[in-house]
């Protein structure tokens, strides 16, 4: 029944689309350099009121520096930053209602985990008699219950990350900034800690701004990805439309595999673009002006594989398979169409057998929908 | 093969051993002598150091000792703390290399010519010799032991941690006090113990910055073995060799318990 909701919430959550809604935290135009170096170059994003916001793209991107300017450990050269409408770039980090979860934890290792719960509370003046009862809510919530008398050092790494989101939680702040919260978790954990977190911010109603650079983690939290490069956000979009409508090679490649033929715009007709390509004239959606350079960019999943010629030749490839991976779910197939030239297709393995399991060298034909394929001009 | 150290190697380490610490067993040993005589051995007795708790002089010089060391090395901890972090978190501000220069020259400066150096200008100061001016130039002698062990144990600590004091509502100043300080205590209890090991037996810089009515330890044993070895300054040698060596001990002991990271 909860999941439910929660789904329902998600499918109409959408305050960006809405050009009456406010956001919650607005960078206007903010540079920021270190000895030169420009580390973020004029971004503008806006963040909304209960939205769970990721910032994805490779390490040394700017996207941790982004979030340090936001949380005041950094100030930016240029630009400004809004909370709630309020300029806030001249406010230390102690005074914004702002706070991070950062990536090693920094759990106070003098201080037992209720110690390190409550320190964020102390700090706020709330009262004594209501601490307590405050930190044993926030320990349940991370089901860490009777572990507070504990030293952080006496925890496993999933446990203190847990603590470190309590801590950070504790003083509700109007906006949690996450740093790679999940980087130190083995695979598992991780995964159970996405939906974990994604629940706690469905259930709180708050705000997360999450840094990192794993595109999945992004793809699984996020209601909506900044994918950034050298500096700048190249794209802001919902996790499918980041996907499916990348907008350009860069974010196509940073996120998930695809595969990408050059050629020129030949024609354009209603939505579709044909694309001559030294592989062959395809048909796909996207933008571009006839004689325009451009790249069709295809993922692998979206790719069928024949082990006979189809009968349309509509974005057709043959091809030998040159190589191929089983991982159980997913059959990857990386198939040579020209010397040298390979293309990835997968395929779900659907049924428990196969009945011819396709394998190396065996001739096969690749097709795909027109609408499943970009033509990017950049 | 044989495992095991050679017969070498156990015979360098214990020539070595013996070598460094053959005198201070005599001493030792010699300070529970029951003759009058310092090199003929008379049986064990504790009688010197129950004359040395009767002997005045040296019981003033004991106190003078104890205070100039607690009072230098508190003095010079706390300045050790802000010179480690204006080093270590300064970044290049303008000066850092004199600073850091500065603090450290003091290390392989000769003894003499500081003493003779802070004698000169505790006289163009105009400022009466004694036990001030003592506690002072002990402070000066082990500031640069307590800056370079609070230093390595705050280049190691995780700035981060700070940060998120800070961002949980800590003033910097606070978020200093209530985190930073807490996590590496046992690197300033451990230049603690060093600058006051240090301020107990010095001889050197004491000699030129005392005045009457403050004189240390060391000052005291020094004059006496000019008028002559009297047992009882086994006695207190061996009682400064322990304080000093159980300082020593808990130096070590202190850098060892690193804060997990």
């Amino acid at each position: 029944m909860a999941s439910r909701q929660i789904g329902a919430i998600r499918s109409t959550f959408a305050p960006w689309e809405d050009p009456a809604a406010k956001p919650l935290v607005r960078f206007e135009g903010v540079s920021k350099a270190f000895a030169d170096t420009p580390a973020v170059k004029g971004v503008d994003l806006e963040i909304y009121e209960r939205e769970f916001f990721a910032l994805l793209g490779p390490s040394g991107c700017g996207k941790t520096t982004l979030m340090r300017l936001l949380a005041g450990f950094e100030s930016p050269d240029a630009g400004r930053m809004l909370l709630e409408g309020r300029d806030i770039g001249a406010d230390p980090p102690h005074r914004r209602p702002v706070h991070m979860m950062f990536q090693a934890y920094a759990l106070f290792p003098h201080l037992s985990v209720a110690q390190n719960v409550a320190f964020g509370l102390r700090r706020q003046g709330v009262a004594k008699a209501e601490i307590g009862p405050r930190v044993e809510e926030m320990l349940a919530m991370v089901k860490l219950e009777g572990l507070g008398k504990r030293r952080p050092d006496q925890l496993s790494g999933g446990q203190r990350q847990r603590v470190a989101l309590a801590r950070a939680l504790a003083p509700r702040p109007r906006i949690l900034l996450l740093d790679e919260p999940m980087a130190a978790l083995d695979r598992k954990l991780r995964e159970e800690t996405q939906f974990e977190l994604m629940a706690l911010q469905q259930r709180l109603g708050m705000t997360f701004m999450i840094v990192t650079h794993d595109q999945d983690e992004a793809m699984v939290v996020a209601d909506r990805i900044a994918v950034m490069r050298a500096g700048e956000i190249v794209q802001v979009g919902r996790p499918a439309e980041v996907y499916e409508a990348p907008a350009d090679r860069y974010v196509a490649g940073f996120i998930g595999d695809v595969n990408l033929f050059e050629g020129r715009v030949a024609a354009t007709e209603g939505p579709l673009i044909r694309l001559v390509t030294e592989d062959g004239a395809f048909d796909a959606e996207g933008s571009g002006a006839v004689g325009e350079r451009a790249w069709l960019a295809v993922r692998p999943e979206k790719i069928a594989v024949h082990a006979e010629p189809p009968a349309d030749p509509r974005n057709r490839l043959a091809g030998t398979i040159l190589d191929y991976g089983y991982l159980g779910d997913w059959t990857t197939y990386v198939v040579e169409i020209a010397p040298g030239r390979t293309v990835r297709a997968a395929r779900a393995n659907a049924t428990r057998t196969v009945e011819r399991p396709l394998g190396c060298d065996d001739p096969v034909w690749l097709t795909f929908a027109p609408s499943s394929a970009v033509v990017l001009t950049r | 093969m044989r495992r095991g150290p050679s017969t070498f190697n156990i015979a360098s380490v214990v020539l070595g051993m013996a070598f460094l610490y053959a005198p201070i067993v005599i001493l030792v040993v010699y300070s529970f002598n029951a003759s009058r005589l310092v090199t003929v051995w008379g049986g064990f007795s504790t009688r010197w150091y129950a004359a040395l708790f009767q002997d005045q002089q040296m019981l003033d010089a004991i106190w003078v000792t104890a205070r100039v060391g607690v009072l230098s090395a508190t003095l010079a901890t706390l300045l050790g703390v802000l010179a480690a972090v204006a080093l270590v978190r300064g970044g290049g501000f303008r000066g850092r290399t004199i600073l850091a220069g500065g603090i450290y020259a003091t290390l392989v400066m000769p003894e003499v010519i500081l003493g003779l150096s802070l004698l000169l200008l505790f006289v163009a100061a105009g400022l009466p010799r004694g036990f001030w001016t003592v506690t002072l130039s002990h402070a000066t002698l082990t500031l640069a032991y307590t800056t370079m062990v609070i230093q390595a144990r705050l280049g190691s600590f995780d700035i981060s941690l700070e940060e998120a004091a800070q961002d949980l509502g800590c003033p910097p100043w606070k978020a200093f006090a209530l985190i930073t300080l807490p996590v590496i205590a046992p690197a300033v209890a451990a230049a603690w113990m060093l600058a006051f090991t240090l301020s107990l037996d010095d001889l050197v810089i004491a000699s030129f910055t005392s005045g009457p009515g403050a004189t240390t330890l060391p000052m005291r044993l020094y004059s006496q073995v000019r008028l002559g070895v009297d047992p009882k300054i086994n006695a207190v040698s061996t009682l400064l060799i322990g304080v000093v060596a159980t300082g020593v001990i808990a130096v070590y002991l202190l850098r060892q318990r690193r804060a997990p990271a």
